[in-house]
């Protein structure tokens, strides 16, 4: 093996090694013009758009790095532009902090950072600045990802969860459950005869949709980590208003179904990367759903609820029993038989 | 806008509606039925069917989860052997968080022991093959539904000759339980809904004790709420019956997986590794014929035997009421640490530590906080 196949601890030593990752895969792959100054920050001016200003971190540590459907790279761009969009913002900008561990194949780390670029690219986002670290074998898990984003709220959008009014509707973008499904499949290695990808995916085309078809709008959410079990119940938290949902209305793949089902896991509390839950005053659900069916990503868009009722989330069930749906407790484990 | 927010259209309306008006005329009087699998008594709560059926009928929840019925000294033992330098123990995630009576294996783990889960017996196998140097020990918990699975995979480590792997043999027998289950004094039961996983295995015949020497109906049910609805209606006929002086039968609601005599291949794996032998069940005490101890032929992969480790007295827990609740005298509300002091996140007992235990189900299913 090539002493250049993977990153050693010289390639965080700030020498000669250092400059060619950066300079040399780094910067090469992500490329673009203000990045390519390569300055020690970035001047974003050229950026700026009328409208409020949004700013959001996030950080990816992710096992399998690569996984049906995605993978940390991809991850990294679409969760923080997700986080933006959700607030009814315009992403306009990321950073990038790399902490790489020693013995990563640098080709894995250059596939990584493709789809950073790719996903940056699809989402319209600018890569603006990074910094990459190195450190020691065994702790990371290969390779973990930093990112701001930076984006710009039109005027005369208003979101957040404390406008959600008794008899609003909530939507849901599409199926649950995809993600945290597809990472189990790859990461313990299950059998099972089809592939479940992951819905990682940068959704400001789908937050987009969903304020033109609903300007009333009221709150949007991206429910990743704890589901959209726990996603509801932060929202009816912050709303004090019930919040009441039909498991038949949820949408989830028949796969993930059956992989939930087998390891007794519910898709309610799994985590999603490519979906947005949104509550919109219901006269205008109907347009919202048709709005969103029209586009790739939210083609399993449905009604699945209302809000009403004192706080707290209420799970109608198929058989017509109602229960609490509460928030994800600890992590789901599989069952023993 | 109509359409979209009628939601009735999705739900499985009529046929649940039938079997829910069909509970309703059937139950008149308090009446008692127990569900003996953990599987179900998740299931009873996610399907939100206590909220469907009449307060009159109770549904409890039996010893049917092997993390809750599993003795603290058992838990122990499986520390002691993850605190060996030389030991790898293998376990299903469950029992990760289990509270010995000073640690858990999580605990151990993030002290720096090795152990790991995984989702089958035979990962074990394929561990002490892969690290020869090392001793793996799988935590062999479950009923009669998981202890053919593990037999297999001790029967495969003696074909290919892996020495290597050893098994803490803590299985459980569901017939004898409910056998003990319905000589508990005061006790009130009406019924079993038996589990259909382990029926699967044994058969529907293993259950014609309890129904006829004890009277006491036995339903074995599916997983589906439809399936546990149908399988209350037929316990609750079959109730009627006995109330007017009939006889208690065992029913087969699951017959598309059930068989009168079970599953022979997996009954005679499990004759070939195991023994049976009198089993302590965790705030219950022992019940004769109810566990497994390894057969003659394979007692060098007895995990306790092999790594010398004893069997301690263990402290349980202060105030839990676990076996009152399994027993079917109480429910979890009634235990003055639910949801309180005992919580999923912080367990003081067996029931709110597994995902199957009655209380932790109770927890996530039937318990509003308020907020
Ligand atoms: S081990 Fe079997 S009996 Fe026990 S909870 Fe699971 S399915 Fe039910
Ligand atoms: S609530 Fe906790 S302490 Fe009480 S019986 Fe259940 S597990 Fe035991």
């Amino acid at each position: 093996m090539k002493s250049n196949d993977t990153i050693t601890l010289a390639h965080g030593s700030g020498g000669r090694l250092m400059h060619e990752l950066v300079e040399g895969l780094i910067a090469r792959v992500l490329s673009n013009p203000v990045l390519d100054e390569l300055d020690d920050a970035a001047d974003v001016s050229g950026l700026v758009e009328p409208g409020r200003l949004a700013v959001t971190t996030d950080s990816f540590v992710v096992q399998p790095l690569f996984f049906p459907g995605g993978d940390i790279g991809t991850l990294a761009v679409a969760g923080t532009v997700n986080d933006l969009a959700v607030k009814g913002a315009r992403p306009v900008a990321l950073t990038l902090g790399l902490i790489v561990e020693e013995g990563l194949a640098v080709s894995d780390l250059e596939r990584a950072l493709r789809s950073v670029a790719e996903t940056a690219k699809t989402a319209g986002v600018v890569v603006t600045a990074g910094d990459t670290k190195v450190v020691e074998r065994g702790c990371l898990g290969g390779l973990v990802l930093n990112t701001a984003g930076l984006g710009f709220i039109p005027e005369g959008v208003e979101l957040g969860a404390a406008r959600v009014r008794d008899g609003d509707a909530v939507v849901i973008s599409g199926t649950v459950g995809d993600h945290e499904t597809a990472i189990l499949v790859a990461r313990e290695g299950f059998e099972i005869d089809e592939t479940i990808e992951s819905d990682c995916a940068p959704l400001h085309e789908i937050a987009a949709t969903i304020l033109t078809a609903a300007p009333g709008a009221r709150a949007m959410r991206d429910p990743t980590r704890g589901g959209l079990a726990t996603t509801l119940n932060e929202l009816s938290a912050r709303s004090g208003v019930g919040i009441e949902i039909e498991e038949a209305a949820v949408p989830v793949r028949r796969e993930v179904r059956s992989v939930t089902d087998i390891l007794g896991f519910d898709p309610l509390f799994m985590a999603n990367e490519g979906k947005v839950v949104a509550v919109v005053p219901a006269d205008e659900a109907e347009r919202v759903v048709e709005a969103l069916r029209t586009h790739d990503l939210g083609r399993d868009a449905a009604v699945i609820g209302r809000a009403g009722g004192p706080p707290g989330v209420t799970l109608r069930t198929r058989v017509g029993g109602a229960r609490p749906l509460l928030m994800l407790e600890g992590v789901q484990l599989p069952r023993i038989c | 806008m109509k359409e979209l927010l009628d939601f009735e259209a999705f739900r499985e309306g009529p046929e649940a509606e039938g079997l829910v008006r069909r509970v309703r005329e059937l139950v008149d009087g308090p009446t008692a039925l127990m569900e003996v699998c953990g599987t179900h008594t998740v299931a009873i709560g996610r399907a939100g069917i206590r909220s469907l059926v009449p307060e009159e009928l109770r549904l409890l929840s039996g010893p049917g989860c092997p993390v809750c019925v599993t003795p603290l000294g058992e838990i122990d033992q499986t520390i002691e052997a993850a605190r060996r330098p030389d030991v790898t123990v293998a376990t299903f995630g469950d029992m990760m968080r289990v509270p010995g009576s000073e640690s858990s294996l999580e605990r151990e783990r993030a002290a720096g022991a090795d152990v790991r889960v995984v989702t089958s017996a035979l990962d074990a196998v394929k561990l002490a093959s892969e690290e020869p140097s090392r001793e793996i020990v799988f935590i062999g918990v479950g009923f009669e539904t998981t202890s053919p699975t593990v037999a297999a995979a001790l029967l495969e480590a003696e074909r290919r000759d892996v020495p290597n792997v050893s098994v803490f043999p803590f299985f459980k027998l569901v017939p004898p339980a409910l056998e003990f289950l319905v000589g508990v004094p005061d006790r009130a039961l009406d019924g079993f809904l038996c589990p259909g996983h382990v029926s699967s295995i044994i058969g529907s015949n293993a259950y014609e004790p309890v129904a006829r020497e004890a009277g006491i109906p036995c339903v074995v049910t599916g997983f589906e709420p439809l399936d546990i609805l149908a399988g209350i209606v037929m316990l609750l006929e079959q109730v009627r019956d006995v109330r007017s002086g009939g006889a208690a039968r065992v029913e087969t609601q699951y017959s598309r997986a059930v068989r009168p005599e079970g599953n022979p291949t997996a009954r005679s794996l499990l004759d070939e590794t195991f023994d049976t032998a009198d089993a302590e069940w965790r705030g219950i005490g022992a019940i004769p014929a109810s566990g497994y101890v390894l057969s003659q032929d394979l007692m060098h992969r007895d995990a306790a035997a092999k790594l010398g480790i004893e069997r301690p007295e263990p402290a349980e827990p202060e105030g839990c009421i676990c076996g009152a609740i399994m027993l079917g005298r109480k429910l979890p509300g009634d235990c003055p640490l639910f949801g309180t002091d005992c919580t999923p996140r912080d367990p003081v007992g067996p029931c709110m530590v597994s995902s199957e235990g009655s209380c932790a189900a109770h927890f996530r299913y039937e318990h509003r906080r308020s907020t």
